[in-house]
């Protein structure tokens, strides 16, 4: 629980401190960054635990991000390429990637029930985190209405996987 | 002339359609769409009969779920695919979908 919570407050204050650092939101070709990288980082989670996870419905989980995910990103790929924006790297999107290798390390030491485990919460917590961010700055910020729309279909997305994490680790207990 | 002649049978082949109808699938079974579209079914409510067909029209580049909380259904919809089911069983369904547990929708079937 400790671990969870502190990892999800982590990873707020990192998105909420490295945009406010800039001292003005985030512009479109990096909120486009931003929310892409968001993706990378869960189907990286997802690969990882397709090889090491031991539970089915975790396995099945995890299937499921990679799908969805590189779903989401393509459109997303297509959208700024229709709207002529490039992504830009920014600080939120640096210290998302580095906080997600650091816990994709941290996951490789785990082995079965407490691997599937460890994933799943933080599963439940990294979509969490994100749909903070979707809510209260990337989607607020977002001037194209096209990217902010699909900011908004993202936004579901992640409430949703965020819910189907819960149920699944609910089972797992 | 012609058309008063014809007039009897027409109407007794009609008759006999809508009797053997009644026996068969209700006389009045209908093709209902719900559209999938940007994680949400639309209509979130429809009312619909045993004997119906449910048009489900996936618009995302998501796979989803039509599955009713009670058991009664559970239709899997591939990206940008349609898929047909046909209701079953009369009742008040609430239904989800398994993969985005908040997309939630009520399908009311009559008997």
């Amino acid at each position: 629980m400790f671990v969870r919570l502190s990892t999800a407050l982590a990873a707020l204050s990192l998105l909420g401190s490295a945009a406010l650092a800039q001292g003005a939101k985030p512009t479109d070709p990096q909120i486009a960054h931003i929310a892409y990288t968001a993706g990378v980082i869960d189907i990286a989670a997802a690969k990882q635990a397709i090889s090491k996870a031991s539970n089915k419905d975790v396995k099945a989980f995890a299937q499921d991000m990679v799908r969805d995910h590189e779903a989401v990103n393509k459109q997303a790929l297509d959208l700024v390429k229709k709207l002529k924006v490039t992504p830009e790297d920014n600080d939120t999107s640096k210290a998302l990637s580095k906080q997600a290798s650091e816990k994709l390390a941290e996951l490789a030491k785990l082995k079965g029930a407490d691997y599937d485990k460890a994933y799943v919460a933080n599963e439940v917590a990294y979509h969490k985190t994100v749909n903070g961010a979707l809510e209260t700055q990337l989607i607020p910020s977002a001037s194209n209405p096209e990217l902010k729309g699909l900011l908004q279909t993202g936004l579901k997305l992640f409430q949703g996987h965020q819910q189907h994490a819960e149920h699944v680790a609910a089972e797992l207990k | 002339m012609r058309p008063g002649r014809y007039l009897p049978v027409t109407a007794a082949s009609v008759m006999a359609v809508l009797l053997s109808g009644a026996i068969a699938v209700p006389a009045h079974a209908a093709t209902i769409q719900i559209t999938i579209e940007k994680m949400e079914f639309a209509p979130a409510e429809v009312s619909a009969r045993v004997g119906d067909t449910i048009e489900w029209i996936n618009k995302d580049v998501l796979a989803h779920t039509a599955t009713a909380r009670n058991g009664d259904f559970d239709v899997t919809t591939p990206p940008k695919k349609t898929v047909t089911s046909v209701l079953k069983k009369a009742g008040t369904v609430e239904y989800y979908c398994r993969y985005h547990p908040n997309m939630k929708a009520v399908l009311r079937i009559e008997p």
